[in-house]
């Protein structure tokens, strides 16, 4: 239970096009993320998944199932908001039990569903409060706690932890994932931080204006970026890109390198440069170097660096990976 | 920079506030005094405030006249009658302006406004003719109609704008809950908008209790609420101050009692969405 297809979905509002055809496969029990910029159409992808808006034309299959023209309540599957969405009157207890309310489940088999979820969320001594007497953290755990009552086929999670501050937003990432494998169930989580994809996922789903740039586990996004967006989008700090000649002599139109794997020294590497703003994260170092012809370029360093700004330094690539694209920004394999 | 208040200037702003405050509720006070006053004394010059002989003769005259009772049950039949009504057919209404608007939903709004734009006069003659020719004059069941009718869109104008301040999610949040639209509506929406629709509910009432041109119009004796009831103190044989006042008197006071009891539930139902 909880695999999903998508056969070309497409959704227009009005006549602009949010996502002009998309086919997806995520399979039973996958944390699949759907990362992209903002306006990229990932949460109305949840959304048509939700059933919380119409597909324009294409098939939406839950479990072998055609969901297409059904309404979320029919479709068995749970969501979790950015705003959380409890319902403010009423109280924890009434929120996490409200799915099995509506289902028309006795009283008694109620009660014990809240109390295991409760159990499981650590929200056993708060059942009796109003959403409002809550933290941030304990209300993103009722909204877990109603969406994890009524065993759905899959959880959809709309940017979940972009409300909370970032300590805790950590921890509930772990929680989140904690909590796939102990339910091993389906989820699909749409995120704009490419952090959250890549330490969460089974499967990413990297979204550009509406089109799948890529699908893959998070190290295939990682070391073997389809093209220029996903290479760009996939990595902290970002990759650096090189175009001209440097690129020409490794017979690209671009190549991309990302600052972990540029070495580093006082003299006899490739490309020099002068040291710009160093920022120092205690056990990396990030140096912005500006070169003549690249440009400036991300260099990530370890902790301890003999580099300041103003300071001559050159570089070297690791040859094994140097990303080439060609003039489509395709990757060159 | 915070602007400085001084004591001079609070003082200012405190009289002027009152000032304006006792001429709003000057008439009304003036109407109450008056109906304890003789008809002598209630058209004398210069009128005196409070030192003249307090009579309830007035209030005497005016229960063995008319029959209070019967106003009263009226009003309060039409009034909440209307109102009860109004809201079952506009929560929905408002429910889906809010929530699944389209491209005409301001159009619709603003045109539903238009209506209270055109003087109810205009529209007296055919009304008319429908009650009588459906047998709906002087009833309560009419009355309870053309005010339903008439302030409709009020009362979805106030529920729109309450409606529009719950945050869309929790609804849809609803939906993948396995709520069906009733659901949704009765369990979830209603309980969130509840201080919205009990201002509308009393804003309602007092509108429909103090209506006094179709009331008027439409009935003649079965039906007449007290607004009818202190029409019928302004006598073409002359005017009767004291018993007029007396009569009103008894006609407002349940709903001044009404709206001292929930000015709070009112004044935040008047000002809501206004700062936010």
């Amino acid at each position: 239970m909880g695999s999903i297809t998508l056969r070309q979905v497409n959704k227009k509002f009005g006549e602009v096009a949010v996502i002009p055809s998309i086919d997806l496969e995520v399979e039973e029990g996958e944390f699949v993320v759907f990362v992209g910029p903002s306006g990229c159409g990932k949460s109305t992808l949840l959304r048509l998944i939700a059933g919380l808006e119409d597909v324009t034309s294409g098939a939406v299959l839950i479990d072998g199932k055609d969901a297409t023209r059904l309404p979320p309540a029919k479709r068995k599957l749970s969501m979790v908001f950015q705003s959380y969405a409890l319902y403010p009157h009423m109280s924890v207890r009434a929120n996490i039990a409200f799915p099995l309310k509506m289902a028309g489940m006795p009283k008694a088999e109620i009660d014990a569903k809240v109390a295991d979820a409760a159990e499981t969320l650590n929200l056993t001594d708060y059942l009796d409060r109003k959403p409002r007497q809550l933290s941030g953290g304990q209300r993103q755990r009722v909204a877990i706690g109603r969406a994890i009552v009524r065993q759905p086929s899959a959880f959809l999670f709309d940017e979940p932890l972009s409300n909370l501050d970032a300590s805790l937003r950590v921890q509930m990432r772990l929680e989140i994932a904690e909590l796939h494998q102990q339910l091993g169930a389906t989820m699909i989580y749409v995120t704009h931080d490419q952090v959250e994809a890549m330490t969460m996922a089974d499967k990413i789903v990297v979204l550009n204006k509406g089109r799948v740039e890529q699908v893959g586990s998070p190290l295939e996004l990682y070391r073997a970026p389809a093209n220029l967006f996903v290479a760009g989008f996939i990595g902290s700090p970002r990759m650096n890109f090189i175009r001209g000649q440097a690129a020409a002599a490794y017979g690209a139109a671009t190549i991309g390198v990302r600052p972990e794997h540029i070495q580093i020294s006082t003299e006899g590497g490739i490309w020099q440069g002068t040291v710009g703003v160093t920022e120092h994260l205690g056990s990396d170092t990030f140096l912005h170097i500006h070169t003549e012809d690249l440009g400036t370029l991300t260099v990530r360093a370890g902790g301890y660096v003999d580099f300041g700004p103003g300071d001559t330094i050159s570089l070297t690539p690791d040859p094994g990976r140097i990303h080439r694209f060609d003039s489509d920004g395709r990757a060159i394999r | 920079m915070a602007r400085r208040v001084t004591r001079t200037r609070k003082w200012a702003v405190t009289i002027v506030a009152w000032v304006i405050g006792i001429l709003i509720f000057f008439p009304i006070l003036w109407t109450i005094l008056t109906s304890f006053k003789t008809e002598g004394e209630a058209v004398a010059m210069p009128p005196s405030l409070l030192f003249f002989d307090w009579t309830l003769e007035n209030y005497r005259e005016v229960q063995q006249r008319s029959n209070y009772f019967m106003h009263f049950l009226n009003s309060v039949t039409i009034s909440l009658g209307s109102t009860a009504i109004g809201l079952v057919i506009a929560i929905p209404a408002a429910w889906a302006m809010a929530f699944q608007p389209t491209k005409r939903t301001k159009d619709l709004l603003m045109w539903m406004l238009s209506t209270k734009m055109m003087p109810a006069v205009g529209v007296l003659v055919p009304i008319y003719l429908i009650f009588r020719d459906t047998g709906l004059l002087d009833s309560r069941l009419g009355l309870t109609i053309i005010l339903t009718l008439i302030d409709l869109p009020i009362i979805i104008w106030m529920l729109y704008t309450y409606f529009k301040e719950i945050p869309g999610e929790i609804l849809e949040a609803a939906r993948m809950d396995g709520a069906t639209l009733v659901a949704e509506i009765v369990h979830v929406l209603t309980p969130m908008a509840i201080p919205g629709i009990a201002s509308t509910l009393l804003l309602n009432v007092i509108l429909a209790w103090n209506e006094a041109f179709w009331t008027l119009n439409l009935t003649a004796a079965q039906a007449a609420p007290l607004t009818a009831f202190i029409a019928s103190y302004s006598s073409p044989e002359g005017l009767f101050y004291a018993k007029l006042s007396a009569a009103s008197t008894m006609a407002i006071a349940p709903i001044l009692i009404l709206g001292w009891f929930s000015q709070k539930q009112l004044v935040r139902g008047l000002t809501f969405g206004a700062v936010k």
